[in-house]
């Protein structure tokens, strides 16, 4: 057996680093950050957050703040989807785009009030995006990275709300989907928001670095009656994939568009101009050529990021692939010339040198019960 | 915790000789590094192996890593168990956990591998290089 072990570099350390050793975390370089991949197991970890819930530590997230009073027309400028439409209090999942209309990231803008956004955006992204952030704000706007002032925290899981109300003094609970306000957690200044990357009900904290420790371990404290268990990023990235929820790197880079990724709903060219436009107006006109599509494997075998697709129409590339948990089958996303991107449609993956079929099946792989919204 | 009467390869499978058949799996030490196993790739029964060539491989959720035959011969067996329910290879890896049963080819390649006492020192000079 040999497995691939990443080498050891200089890496960053979010302020739980000791408290995941504690735990008996297992550590891997992600991006540059040392960052739990699993305490459990990732399938255990993965049956927690489904099930009941599932506390993760993903303060290697990066946090941009765009602020003054040329703020708005900034967000505006910088982003696809309508923040004008966006009220105080809500937040909204975007992207910076280039100007050929391709990812430069995906994000999550936060309207705190007119002239104040924060973004939320991928880790190994952060240089980048804040340095694309000031190049492109344009006037009477102040760019921040803020992101060594946040830790942050998610509480996923269908028993996530009554966990967190039992720790906040000001009840966040009644907040709607994609909606966030400032409380106290477990003693601690956060600002608290609905949203989450697992495809279920949860929460994400935003503290000072400082209380991260006393709030990871005060809600691991108060939901062990909840079965409430420490989630690494292995859980995440199979929570994710199962919700369709696209991973930048992985799905979604700088040669791909928003249309191209089935992401158009981000993207409202009615709002004005904003970077990539023009190319995304050209690229709607003349049709994609080629579709990110959810599949299931019809032989056996996993398909991995990277390998490559054969279809009647063309070559494609599996962009994400794993064992789903909860469907106990494998599954993942490619990206597939447009012709062979129709649900039902099957196609060859070559995995390690063996062509296994699989099909082309409707997203996403998972939905949270109803009751449970 | 590594059975005595086992022989063990630097890519952390075991062989068990009873006769002309080596019975073949992974070390405790190698199911734990992989974390939770999900699938398994078999070789064909028949199919012949020098020693140290790839015969299939396993995957956990996060990663794929080959196989390697500890010694040479043909494929007598493989543990359809395994392939139905991977999970008995982190269960129980020097046991119902195994993976192919092997006819030797010569009984001279199993001197080459390493005792438990070994395979153990091995281990912990891989630990700490990480």
């Amino acid at each position: 057996m040999s497995a691939t072990v990443p080498a050891a570099a200089a890496l960053k350390r979010t302020p739980l680093y000791e408290l995941h050793r504690k735990l008996g975390a297992r550590l891997i370089d992600f991006g540059g950050w040392e960052m739990p991949v699993q305490y459990s197991g990732i399938l255990e970890e993965h049956r927690a957050v489904r099930e009941r819930v599932g506390i993760f530590d993903v303060s290697h997230m990066g946090e941009l703040e765009l602020t003054g009073e040329g703020a708005l027309a900034a967000v505006q400028w910088l982003t696809p989807n309508d923040v004008a439409r966006l009220p105080d209090g809500r937040c909204q999942y975007s992207a910076f785009l280039t100007e050929r209309g391709t990812f430069v990231d995906d994000l999550l803008v936060y309207r705190k009030a007119a002239d104040s956004y924060m973004l939320v955006v991928n880790a190994s992204n952060t240089p980048k995006d804040f340095e694309w952030a000031k190049a492109h704000a344009g006037e009477n706007v102040r760019v921040d990275d803020a992101s060594d002032r946040y830790a942050l925290l998610a509480v996923q899981g269908p028993r996530a709300a009554g966990l967190v109300s039992r720790v906040s003094s000001d009840d966040p609970t009644d907040l709607p989907y994609y909606a966030f306000r400032e409380t106290s957690v477990v003693g601690a200044p956060a600002l608290v928001s609905r949203t989450g990357y697992t495809g279920e009900d949860g929460f994400e904290l935003y503290l000072a670095p400082e209380h991260a420790e006393r709030v990871f371990g005060g809600l691991l404290e108060e939901g062990r009656g909840d079965g409430a268990t420490p989630c690494g990023l292995g859980a995440r990235d199979t929570l994710r994939l199962e919700a369709r929820m696209a991973l930048y790197g992985n799905d979604i880079d700088d040669t791909v568009t928003p249309w191209e990724a089935d992401l158009g709903w981000i993207v409202k060219m009615k709002k004005g101009d904003f970077l990539g436009r023009d190319a995304l107006e050209r690229q709607k006109a003349e049709g994609v050529q080629r579709k990110l599509i959810g599949f299931e494997m019809v032989d056996r075998g996993i398909a991995r990021h990277g390998y490559p697709a054969h279809t009647p129409h063309g070559d494609g590339t599996v962009t994400s692939g794993t064992h789903s948990p909860t469907l106990g089958k494998p599954i993942g996303l490619a990206m597939l010339p447009a012709g062979a991107a129709a649900v039902g449609t099957g196609f060859e993956i070559d995995i390690r040198g063996r062509n296994a079929k699989a099909r082309v099946v409707e997203m996403p792989f998972y939905k949270r019960p109803k009751e449970a919204r | 915790m590594n059975p005595e009467e086992l022989h063990y390869t630097a890519s952390h499978e075991w062989v068990r000789i009873d006769g002309d058949v080596g019975t073949i799996g992974i070390t405790d030490y190698a199911q734990k590094e992989l974390g939770e196993i999900v699938y398994l790739e078999m070789p064909e029964v028949g199919h012949v192996f020098n020693a140290d060539e790839e015969f299939g491989t396993v995957e956990s959720v996060k990663a794929v890593s080959e196989l390697y035959t500890p010694v040479s011969g043909e494929i007598v067996e493989v543990n359809k168990g395994a392939v139905a329910e991977p999970g008995i290879v982190n269960d129980d890896p020097f046991g119902d956990g195994w993976l192919i049963k092997m006819k030797l080819t010569t009984d001279e390649e199993v001197g080459k591998l390493m005792t438990a006492e070994q395979y153990a020192k091995y281990v912990q000079q891989e630990e700490k290089e990480r």
